[in-house]
Parts: structure tokens; C-alpha cells; sequence
């Protein structure tokens, strides 16, 4: 319920349907409090009611599920979650409702559900595992699930650079930020919550005399008036990296309705020449008997609640502690007009601080109420006191919040006297920590060792620090406190709530020897869950170094890993679904080709057109068909622009070449085109393709689409790396060249109207290159030929590539021929035998392509040494062949094997294997390309080709690769 | 993880693409034998410390260079072009 003075609740929204209120900016923890609703979620395993426990993003009962639809959005804390005016909130894990939820039976049968009963029941039959009881162990534990639907929400992700990296905007925060920025750094302050201030805006301190909001708000002030000073609220970093990187998740959007325009969150990668941790401190509770009631609050969050929502988490509240906050807590509760119950301090020399009954040296033993607390059992050495309350505050001591510190293999040290871990110095490069989270738990010393560090970093990044920091008067007192992890009694005690792992699961884990705390946290689950064991690490490490005979810091820690708070994969990876998942590359011609229906196809990041459907077509086949019969018969236009196009310009680009090709391309004639192979330097072929001189000192090689990006890197790789005395450059031009093959018994007569250049046989024979103009139009004409036809290629700056390619498709229509696609041009080049990516798969040599006489002996090149191990050439050799169908009725498929026609077709019978396949309608039949044992010497063979994938059990022949004009006449004509 | 690009200064890893163990710097002549060339194509230790390699600033400058580091406390302790490395 609120508190009296405290601002109307206006903003109206739901839980599990029902219709609440709440004050603006308030959280929905906050706002259910307010509104009496004890009872919020169902635990992981047992479905035990769990109500809040604490006001913080380490929550670990109070999961929720934020609207409906596809857009869903499960496992909310609803301590982090703030309201907003149409809030859609439901219970998790809990069927039909969140008050009768039939799989809380687990709960009834828990004494044979502890730690590793999974391991140790489901082992047999083996096929159960996952037919049978994985799914049904699913569906009984687990919190909120996802809508299995397209998710629309919209995600983003961003990049910060700063000298100062302030992580955490409670007093050390807000200090350091403060000294840092005055003293001229660029800083970015990042704070979890929606407000700065950190713990102070859940207490009742006071700062130089005046209450403790004057100062945040007086320092926010300044922070906010400085340039270089970037304040970035409700954003919790999650991470620590290499070199002073660190990840931090924005929540943008998540406080209020939601908006299409608007992300829900924000992924970011800060770059900081330097951070100072001050992530302040986590509460944690004691694990005692039924300690998971609802109503069973931190000490910490009734504080929040009371002081900072002004919201009673209860009627009469008992406070249970081993330190003085038990006493702020009751304090500050007396002060609201909150009726205490009882304070119980487990220190035996407590005195009260207030008017209010305490009970020093005694424990909760026990709880009752199923739904919601409504009393406790208190032992003394003496007595046994029953207390009705409907909230009980814990406090069992702070763990400083040094998850940070570890991310890059840094271990934390114990600090007796806190009775907590600390962080070691130095445990990630460029990074201090201040503060609680230091282990400096008074706001005094926070705001003083806050000023100190930053002044100190400040000068280190050479800023002036033209004063002292001016520390204000604030709290100095002491942390007191007596360690007490675990009170003994019936019931169990419950140490991780959000995987439901209690003392018992610990004790069972050490008796079966998972001693080491890495061991004794996968066996019982224990630090697994979302929350990553931020309010039990700590207790459950304490209650195994116990059972074990051990020193807390003899059973050491396990590690803490990012995210420091779950990410969401779409915060991640924004902006990476659909169309952003990769770069699109278009080709010059694209519009044109879109506009004659041509379905599009992806070559690496390129689109290509697969075929240019004509009114009557019904199925690709007859398109490619007639594509195809357009270039062996009359003339056809193709976009090959996507082939990678390199400038090599030098008075070494010759040597140059000469390396990185097997053949010889310094005896290449100016105005003359060769085919170069290009090996890896493991003596396997990495690609081919054509190289043009156009000048002395003026080569332009092309690649294959595929592998384009790769062959720009070897050779700046070769230039840089192995042959860096050589006098070359290389630079890619793919984009700025369109380039179009023109293909067909006719292609000369087509590409007579466009350029002036003479281009009959005699003046520009085949593998013949040069500048030429295209209709005024400065160009380039290589005659080559991926087809076996007589064909150019030519090419003019890309901003004429649209206008050229409309223009020579319309001549070849004209002409009776027209536009082909990818088809079809794969169809052409496995008639001719030619290899693309398919075939030069990684594993293939020049010998194995038939190739070997290319590769020089005269000179050193990549590859050439490794080509001639042994092994790499000779009859056990896989070598490129033809296939072709005996059979007409059945199509062929690129994966099949070859096998002896009396072979079992298993693995190991296996005598080669199919990379390409096509139906040639020049050949009219089923045809195909294939890599086979000892395959030159095995011409006319028939074997049989099985593709298990696709059931196809055929025959075949074997016969050459070039399956059409095998001399090469048409080509030269 | 930050590199700092002689050319360009300091970006971060996504901007490079990885080879490997700088041991392509010394690469064989084509008559040293076939342990000298086992050696440079397919053995690479996996040092617990310092080590050298390869990478390429592909998405920047497209310079080719040699990353010192060190594979346990991840600190980046030099980076050359490895076109001024004398070998």
C-alpha cells in the first residue's frame, strides 16, 4: 500500500488482467506493492510462489512477461521494468494461474526432485532422453517463453568512444563523473537505473547537512551542463573487454508504450581509454528455513520501496540482519509510520537504534503463509517467539559488485572483516573500481575515493586537475557485521531462488565429491540461472566451504562471464535480420533485368539474374533452354560485371603476375588476354580467370565472382607481405567497370553498331584486347569466351552499364537472340568443360583439372613447390571428367557419387564424385562434370551414379569434359 | 579487441581480417627441402604468450600487418606494416 504524501498513481495498466495504477516513473515491483500483490511468479522447478526480493536488476523471483502477440517479451524483471500508461504484465510459469498452478505438485514430491536427479532417473532407456523426458522436464520448469513468431520489434546498436568510462551513477559515480569531466576528459556516465543516485535515493542520508537528493540533484545539474560529459541512464554495462572495450545494453524504449520508431533497446560498444568501476554493492539474504516466502524482502529493496516509491511492502514488517542495516531498515520504517514488528540481529551485543522491539542474538527458524508471509518463528537460546508480520526485511551483508573485474580472468580476493569478496587491483587493464563496489560501503569514503581515482586517471590521460576535488560532509558509518549464511531448521533453506537451489542441493553435491565450487554449481544448477547467482553465489560458496572443512577463500569462486544482466540476441545482432543480415550488391543492369521478370539470384553478396521468363514459359528449364540455343545460334547478352576486375599498374606488375599466376604473363603481348590459374601456396588451386595486358605496366586481371574478395587480399597479401621490394600497386575497380559478354555466331555483327573499333578477325582475334569507344563512350573489348561461342566482353565506366545493357539486348531481340541468365551460362560453360567455384572447391590441384602443363617449371610462383608433393598427382588423383545420362528420362544431380556398376553404394566404394550438372539442350541430354578416380584414363567407362540425398540410382558414362566442339573451332571464328 | 593500424591508428578488430602466425614473413625458397616447407605451410606452434601474426587491415587502409601480442594477458604490445619487417 502507499504511503500517506506520496504523488497519485495516474498511470493505469495490468497484471495477469487485472486493472492497477500506479505513480509515474515507478517500476512495476513498485506499483504491484503499491497495489497489495504479494504473490508475482512461480519458481523455475518447484512452482513455489515467489513474491519481489529486491528493487534491483539482480531480482531473481519477479520475472514477467511484458504484453502479448508476436512481440511478446518474457523473463522481465519487473524491479527494472517501469510503468507505463498501458502496461500489459503477466505471471510466468504458472498454469491455469499464477495462484493455482497444477505443476506445483513438483513441490510436493521435492524430496525426489533435489540436485542431479535428472542425471541419476532419466538415464534408461537411452532413446527416452530425448523423445519423452526432455520435452516433459521442459514444459514443467522454465520461466517465460517466446511467441515462436516473426518478432518486429525494432533493436539498434551503437558505438561510444570517451577518455572516462563511469560505470554505475550512485554517489562514487556521480563523484568520479563530476572530477573526471571538471577536469576536461570526455566521460561517459553509464547508470543502470532511470534516475542517478544510486542507494542513495533509497535512504534517508544526508549530504552536507541537506538530504542527499539536494546533492544529486545539484550534481546531475553540473554533469548535465558540461559538454563533454554524456549521461546515459537506464543503460547497465554488461561487459569488459580487450583494450578497454565494454558492451552496454541501452533500454530505450522499454519504459514506454511502444512505438514503432522507437527501439526497445539499444546494444552498445563503448571505447574507453579508461573506466572506474562504481557498480556499488548487492544485498544478500540468509539462507534460512522457507526464506522464499512471499513478503520475504532485502533489507535494501523495503528501503527502496519506502523511502524512494513510497510504498509499505507490508502492514507490520520484522526485520531479520547480521549487520546495522537491520537497524536503518527499522529505522527508517518507524519513520514512515511503518509498524516493525520485531528487529532480530543475530549479534548477541545489539542495541536497538529506535523504538522498536529487538530480539539480538536470535535467527528465523521458521515462516508460514503459502501466498504471502504472515508470520515467523524467532529462536533464541532460550525461547522460541512467534512474530506476526506479513513482511520480513533481510539483511545478511553486502557483496560488493565486482562482476566487472573478472570478465578478464581476474579473481576476486576475501576481505575478512567485510565477510566479502573484493576486487584484486589491476584485474582488467585501464579499469579501477571505487565505492561499495571496492568494498568501501560508507557514502563518505565512496565520494573521496570516487574524487581520488578519477583526479588520478585524469592527470594519467594528461588533463589538468586544477584543484582538489571538494569531498562533501556525508555518512561515515561504519559496516558492521558478523557473518551468518545459513540458520539451521525444518524446511528448506534457499540459497539460488531463481533455479531453486537450496542448502541440501549444496550438502548433496559435496557428499557426492562436486567439492570444487565449479563442480558443485553445474551439479546443482546453482549461479546458472538468468541471474547468474548475484544474491546466492556468495551464500552457497559459504555453505560448501562449511560442509567441506574449508576457508571461504580455500573453496575459491566460480567465474563470472558477460553479460553482467541478460542481452537479448536481438540487441546483439541489431539490425542484422532480413535485408541487413548482409550487404546486397547490384549489378548495373539490375533495374533492367527486374524489369523483365528475371528472378534474382544470390551470388555471394551479388544478385544475378537466373533467367528471363517470355510469355508462354511455365517452368526455368524452357527460359534456359532457349537462352541457351540464343548463344550457340545467334547472339545473347550477360551482366559478368560481378567478376572480380583488379588493376595491377607497376613496372613490376609483370614479375608480379608471374608470381602469383602458375603460367607466364610477362610474355603476354600488349593488347592480348590470357587464362591464369592462381594456386594457394599449399599447392591447391585457389582460383582462375582471365588477366588483360593493356599496357607495358598495365595489367587487369579478373576473378570469379565467388572469389573476388579473397584474390584482392592474396595479392596485397603478396605485394606486402612476400614481395614487398616489387614496384606494383594493385586496386580493385569491380564496381567501377560494366561489363557485359555478348555471345553468339553473331555477337560481331551486334557489336559492329556499337563501337567504331574494327573488330573483324584479323584486327581483333580471339584472347585480343583493348580501349575502344562505345558510342562515343570511352570503353574496353576483351574477346573471351565462357561459352565456347565466338563472344566479347565489353565494358564502359558503370554509370553507362544500365543504358549499355538495355541497349544490346535490344539489338540482340532485334536479332533474334536476347538476354541470358545464370542458367543458361552455367549450362554453356559445363558443355565446354570450363570450371567455376563448384569444381575449384579447395581440395583440387591443377593436375586433377588437367591443368598441370600450366604450371611453369621455369619460374618460383605460389604453389608451385607444394603442387609437386607427392600425392598431389597421379592415378589415385581425383580427376575432372564429362559425365552424361545412358538413361533420357532421368535427371542428374551435382553431390551424387560414382560407383563400379557392381559396387554396393556405401562410402567407401565411392570412386568419385559430381560438381555440376545440366540438361544441354545442345547435346540434348542429361550432362555433367565430375571429379573421379583415375578419371582421364577411364573414357567410355559406365558407371553407376547414386545420390542417396534426392534417390536417384542411374547409370552413366564417363567421357571428356569439354563435351561441345571439343577442338575449339567456333570460338575462333 | 583494439589494433592500432600504423597507417589509420587505432581501430577495432572487426575492421581486420586474421591469417594467422607471422611465420609467412619467411617464406622458403623453392629448393629448401620439404621439412623447411612442411614447416612454413602447416606448423605453427600455439604459444601461452607472446606471439606475431598476420593480419589485414581489410576493411580500412588494406595494409597487411604484424601484430605482437600476447595470447594470455591479450595485451597488444606492437603492430608493424609488414611490408618494413626486415626478414
Amino acid at each position: 500500500m502507499r504511503l500517506p504524501n506520496t504523488p497519485e498513481a495516474t498511470v493505469n495498466f495490468t497484471f495477469d488482467g487485472v486493472p492497477m495504477q500506479a505513480v509515474p516513473g515507478e517500476t512495476l515491483a513498485s506499483a504491484l506493492l503499491a497495489n497489495g500483490v504479494k504473490h508475482v511468479a512461480r519458481s523455475f522447478k518447484y512452482h513455489r510462489p515467489r513474491g519481489i526480493m529486491t528493487a534491483g536488476s539482480e531480482e531473481p523471483n519477479a520475472l514477467v512477461t511484458i504484453g502479448r502477440g508476436a512481440n511478446i517479451d518474457p523473463n522481465v524483471r519487473a524491479t527494472v521494468q517501469e510503468v507505463y500508461e498501458g502496461l500489459d504484465a503477466y505471471s510466468q510459469n504458472a498454469w491455469p494461474s499464477l495462484r493455482f498452478d497444477m505443476m506445483a505438485v513438483n513441490d510436493l514430491i521435492s524430496p525426489f526432485l533435489g540436485a542431479g536427479f535428472y542425471y541419476k532417473t532419466f538415464m534408461w532407456p537411452k532413446a527416452f532422453w530425448e523423445k519423452l523426458y526432455e520435452p516433459v522436464i521442459r514444459r514443467a520448469a522454465g520461466l517465460g517463453g517466446l511467441s515462436a513468431k516473426h518478432n518486429e520489434t525494432l533493436y539498434e546498436k551503437a558505438f561510444g568512444f570517451c577518455d572516462v568510462l563511469v560505470i554505475g551513477g550512485g554517489p562514487a559515480g556521480l563523484m568520479a563523473a563530476l572530477t573526471a569531466g571538471q577536469a576536461g576528459a570526455d566521460v561517459i556516465l553509464a547508470h543502470e537505473d532511470s534516475a542517478l543516485g544510486g542507494q542513495l535515493l533509497s535512504e534517508r542520508e544526508m549530504i552536507e547537512g541537506a538530504p542527499a537528493r539536494d546533492w544529486i540533484a545539484a550534481t546531475v545539474a553540473a554533469l548535465e551542463a558540461m559538454p563533454n560529459v554524456r549521461i546515459m541512464t537506464r543503460t547497465t554495462v554488461t561487459g569488459a573487454y580487450d583494450q578497454g572495450t565494454f558492451a552496454a545494453l541501452e533500454r530505450v524504449g522499454h519504459h514506454l508504450p511502444r512505438r514503432d520508431d522507437l527501439p526497445l533497446e539499444c546494444f552498445w560498444r563503448i571505447v574507453a581509454k579508461r573506466a572506474i568501476l562504481c557498480a556499488g554493492a548487492l544485498e544478500r539474504p540468509i539462507a534460512f528455513p522457507n526464506n522464499d516466502r512471499p513478503g520475504i524482502i532485502l533489507a535494501s529493496g523495503v528501503r527502496a520501496y519506502v523511502n524512494r516509491w513510497g510504498v509499505a511492502p507490508g502492514q507490520a514488517v520484522a526485520v531479520f540482519g547480521n549487520n546495522d542495516d537491520a537497524h536503518r531498515t527499522a529505522v527508517d520504517l518507524l519513520a514512515a509510520g511503518v509498524r516493525v514488528a520485531a528487529v532480530i540481529d543475530s549479534r548477541h551485543g545489539a542495541q536497538a537504534q529506535g523504538d522498536y522491539q529487538l530480539i539480538a542474538g536470535g535467527q528465523v527458524t521458521a515462516t508460514k503463509g503459502r501466498h504471502g508471509l504472515t508470520g515467523v518463528t524467532v529462536s533464541t537460546e532460550t525461547e522460541d517467539i512467534q512474530i506476526s508480520c506479513d513482511c520480513l526485511a533481510i539483511s545478511g551483508g553486502w557483496n560488493p559488485s565486482l562482476h566487472l573485474t573478472c570478465h578478464m580472468n581476474g579473481r576476486p580476493r576475501w576481505d575478512e572483516t567485510l565477510a566479502a569478496f573484493v576486487p584484486t587491483p589491476d584485474a582488467v587493464p585501464g579499469l579501477v573500481t571505487a565505492g561499495a563496489c571496492n568494498g568501501t560501503f560508507d557514502t563518505s569514503g565512496c565520494l573521496t575515493e570516487a574524487a581520488e581515482m578519477a583526479a588520478t586517471i585524469a592527470k594519467d590521460l594528461g588533463f589538468v586537475v586544477k584543484k582538489k576535488p571538494i569531498i562533501p560532509a556525508a555518512d561515515t558509518s561504519p559496516y558492521q557485521i558478523v557473518p551468518l549464511w545459513l540458520v539451521e531448521g525444518r524446511g528448506r533453506k534457499w540459497l539460488d531462488f531463481q533455479n531453486d537451489v537450496h542448502v541440501k542441493d549444496v550438502a548433496l553435491a559435496a557428499q557426492e565429491n562436486f567439492v570444487s565450487v565449479e563442480h558443485m554449481k553445474r551439479y546443482t544448477t546453482q549461479g546458472m540461472a538468468p541471474d547468474q547467482g548475484k544474491s546466492s553465489n556468495v551464500s552457497a560458496l559459504a555453505v560448501l566451504a562449511d560442509v567441506t572443512g574449508r576457508s571461504i577463500p580455500e573453496t575459491g569462486t566460480t567465474t563470472y562471464r558477460p553479460p553482467f544482466v541478460p542481452v537479448a540476441i536481438a540487441a546483439m545482432g541489431a539490425g542484422a535480420q532480413g535485408s541487413g543480415f548482409a550487404p546486397e550488391r547490384f549489378t548495373t543492369s539490375h533495374a533492367a533485368s527486374l524489369g523483365r521478370n528475371a528472378p534474382m539470384i544470390e551470388a555471394g553478396l551479388w544478385y544475378r539474374p537466373s533467367y528471363f521468363p517470355q510469355s508462354g514459359e511455365t517452368t526455368w528449364q524452357q527460359s534456359c533452354d532457349r537462352e541457351v540455343e540464343y548463344v550457340r545460334n545467334v547472339v545473347g547478352v550477360c551482366d559478368v560485371s560481378t567478376l572480380g576486375k583488379i588493376d595491377v599498374q607497376g613496372p613490376d606488375a609483370a614479375v608480379f603476375l608471374d608470381f602469383v599466376y602458375t603460367n607466364t604473363f610477362s610474355t603476354l603481348k600488349l593488347g592480348r588476354t590470357r587464362y591464369g590459374l592462381m594456386l594457394r601456396e599449399d599447392g591447391h588451386v585457389m582460383d582462375d580467370g582471365t588477366t588483360a595486358r593493356l599496357g607495358d605496366d598495365h595489367y587487369v586481371m579478373t576473378t570469379t565472382t565467388a572469389a573476388a574478395g579473397q584474390v584482392m587480399r592474396h595479392l596485397e597479401y603478396v605485394r606486402q607481405v612476400l614481395r614487398p621490394g616489387l614496384d606494383v600497386q594493385v586496386a580493385s575497380v569491380t564496381e567501377q567497370w560494366a561489363q557485359f559478354a555478348v555471345a553468339g555466331p553473331r555477337s560481331r555483327e551486334l557489336l559492329s553498331g556499337v563501337t567504331s573499333a574494327d573488330i573483324s578477325n584479323e584486327a581483333w582475334p580471339f584472347m585480343g584486347c583493348g580501349a575502344v569507344d562505345v558510342l562515343g563512350i570511352p570503353g574496353r573489348l576483351f574477346r573471351i569466351s565462357f561459352s565456347g561461342e565466338l563472344a566479347y566482353e565489353i565494358a564502359v565506366p558503370a554509370r553507362y552499364g544500365d543504358s549499355l545493357f538495355r541497349l544490346l539486348t535490344a539489338q540482340a531481340e532485334a536479332m533474334g537472340g536476347g538476354a541470358y541468365g545464370m542458367e543458361a551460362l552455367n549450362v554453356l560453360r559445363i558443355e565446354k568443360g570450363f570450371i567455376t567455384h563448384a569444381e575449384i572447391d579447395g581440395r583440387v590441384t591443377a593436375f586433377d583439372l588437367g591443368m598441370d602443363a600450366m604450371v611453369s617449371r621455369k619460374k618460383d610462383c605460389i604453389g608451385q613447390t607444394m603442387a609437386g608433393r607427392p600425392g598431389l598427382h597421379g592415378p589415385e588423383r581425383r580427376q575432372m571428367v564429362g559425365v552424361c545420362a545412358i538413361t533420357g528420362d532421368v535427371k542428374l544431380s551435382a553431390g551424387a557419387h560414382l560407383f563400379e556398376q557392381a559396387a554396393e553404394s556405401v562410402r567407401v566404394n565411392s570412386q568419385g564424385h559430381v560438381t555440376s550438372v545440366c540438361y544441354s539442350p545442345t547435346l540434348d541430354g542429361e550432362i555433367g562434370l565430375a571429379f573421379l578416380q583415375n578419371g582421364r584414363a577411364r573414357i567410355g567407362e559406365t558407371l553407376r551414379f547414386v545420390d542417396h540425398l534426392r534417390g536417384i540410382d542411374t547409370l552413366c558414362e564417363v567421357c571428356a569434359p569439354v563435351m561441345f566442339d571439343p577442338k575449339g573451332e567456333r570460338v575462333r571464328g | 579487441m583494439r589494433i592500432t593500424c600504423p597507417l589509420c591508428g587505432e581501430r577495432d578488430r572487426r575492421e581486420f581480417y586474421y591469417v594467422g602466425d607471422a611465420v609467412a614473413l619467411r617464406r622458403p625458397s623453392p629448393d629448401a627441402g620439404e621439412a623447411a616447407w612442411d614447416d612454413y605451410i602447416h606448423n605453427r606452434d600455439n604459444p601461452a604468450g607472446d606471439t606475431q601474426d598476420l593480419w589485414q587491415h581489410e576493411a580500412g587502409c588494406g595494409a597487411w600487418v604484424v601484430v605482437d601480442r600476447n595470447t594470455v594477458t591479450h595485451a597488444v604490445n606492437n603492430v608493424t606494416l609488414a611490408a618494413k619487417v626486415t626478414r
